[in-house]
């Protein structure tokens, strides 16, 4: 798996907003980037696939560690 | 009403005196819009009329041995032969219980007493209401096992997973929502009905939402529902168990309702419940199919004039009176407010709207947004010009709230 090239750290915050944060950021960054957010909000793990698939992103996948849940996003356009 | 009308109503041809007049309320552009049926749908009028009569007529006990019991007894004889009549099953399989979900309840843990020398093994749809699944984490947390079978991204169970899970060792019970009661996808009963029989294991299908409204394909072994759904007063459920189904009460032992539920019925709210049952099954094709362009034209304009969101559940087979969808980067707390200010009730699965603050597990289930979601349901009070002012007002709140949020162009 590709080492995040950087971290949205969004823990305490409730969706949409890590969502959000991921919409803001992404397009930022060079095409092929991934970027972890860490989210603890329980419906942050089905809509950062749900937006991934939205705006055609890959979801990279869900990594539990000692932050708590985080989620890999990779830039495709 | 008369005692006799009572009982008629719930025999008697539906028409005649208990025709209502839908213009007899008038709506101004102004006026609240409740599109929340599938929480709870206005009282029919058929049920007030019930509901009044019998609150003077049926108080008693009937179990008692008097007259005004033995009126009692009549009037719930009459309201199980009436239901039982409705659904196309016998009056001694159908009981009345104080909610649906204590029908719920009671389907899946009588079903899996019934069948506890077959295994301990639940399976159920992955998008079951939450009192199936609270049921079965009963049953899990007293030693039982469950098999989650998932949906497609459209809400539609997988039939093939289904057949294995239910062909497995050990089950008991397999239960499955005849339709999804937050995104409205109906569910291949008949087909996960074949696979149970092949199996020889019972299936309990939570018809909450179809009851009243389309019909159940055959099959099952076990069926619920709740009059709040189809226009009957709240606090009255049904458990109808067929005959040679294995099922034994979970409950303390009580006579009552062929021994499936304990305690004294509510006999107004079930006289109630039984004659808009069969006012609103008599008139179900029609509504139906009076709704279903309604709700196909919520999914078509929410789609094309909102942006960024996704309409959800399977666009075909699907309940005529319910429509989800979901809006990006909105907060759905927010927007149900917003809705509320402007006279539109609405529910929602997201996260922020419930008391667990996590988003729907059927959402979930499916891979789709759950925030910012709106689920409409619409009943027999709901007109094509609430529709329209709600679809005209939609696209105004949700591009309000993006701005608050500062979230345009994202």
């Amino acid at each position: 798996m590709t080492a995040p090239a950087e971290v949205l750290d969004c823990r305490g915050q409730r969706c949409p907003l890590p969502v959000i944060a991921a919409a803001r950021r992404l397009p930022e960054l060079p095409v092929g980037t991934v970027i972890r957010v860490l989210a603890d909000d329980p419906a942050a793990a089905v809509d950062i696939p749900a937006w991934c698939r939205m705006r055609g992103h890959e979801f990279v996948g869900t990594v539990t560690g000692p932050d708590g849940p985080a989620y890999d996003i990779r830039r495709q356009h | 009403m008369t005692g006799s009308a009572l009982l008629g109503s719930l025999s008697a041809p539906i028409g005649g005196s208990w025709g209502y007049r839908r213009d007899s309320v008038a709506c101004v552009s102004a006026s609240p819009v409740y599109l929340d049926a599938a929480t709870a749908a206005p009282l029919h009028p058929v049920a007030r009329q019930a509901l009044l009569a019998a609150l003077d007529d049926g108080w008693a006990d009937p179990g008692r041995l008097y007259t005004q019991a033995r009126r009692a007894r009549q009037l719930l004889d009459a309201a199980r032969a009436a239901t039982a009549e409705t659904l196309g099953v016998r009056p001694d399989e159908v009981s009345f219980t104080p909610s649906g979900t204590a029908a719920a309840h009671g389907a899946v843990l009588g079903g899996l007493a019934g069948r506890h020398r077959a295994g301990r093994v639940l399976v159920h749809s992955a998008i079951e209401h939450s009192a199936v699944l609270h049921a079965a984490e009963r049953h899990v947390a007293t030693g039982g096992a469950s098999t989650e079978v998932p949906v497609d991204r459209l809400g539609r169970l997988d039939l093939a997973r289904w057949s294995a899970a239910v062909r497995a060792p050990g089950v008991a019970l397999a239960a499955l929502i005849a339709a999804s009661h937050e995104v409205g996808t109906v569910q291949p009963v008949g087909e996960a009905a074949g696979a149970c029989g092949d199996a020889g294991v019972p299936l309990f299908v939570d018809a909450a939402q179809a009851v009243g409204r389309v019909p159940v394909p055959a099959g099952w072994s076990v069926l619920t529902a709740s009059a709040h759904k189809w226009g009957g007063p709240p606090g009255v459920g049904l458990l109808v168990v067929r005959k040679g189904t294995r099922w034994e009460s979970p409950w303390p032992a009580d006579e009552r309702e062929g021994g499936r539920t304990p305690g004294a019925l509510n006999l107004p709210a079930v006289v109630a419940a039984a004659a808009s049952l069969r006012a609103v099954a008599a008139d179900a094709a029609a509504e139906a199919a009076r709704l279903a362009p309604l709700v196909a034209r919520i999914r078509a304009r929410v789609a094309a004039e909102v942006p960024d969101v996704e309409v959800v559940g399977d666009p075909d087979h699907r309940l005529p009176h319910l429509v989800t969808f979901s809006c990006l980067y909105v907060d759905g707390e927010a927007l149900l407010h917003a809705l509320d200010r402007r006279g539109f009730a609405v529910s929602s699965g997201s996260s922020c709207t419930s008391s667990t603050l996590r988003p729907s597990h059927v959402l979930a289930a499916m891979g789709v947004l759950s925030h910012g979601n709106v689920r409409v349901s619409l009943h027999r009070e709901t007109t094509e010009a609430d529709v329209e002012r709600f679809l005209t007002e939609l696209p105004g709140i949700v591009a309000d709230l993006r701005a608050a949020a500062g979230v345009v162009g994202l």
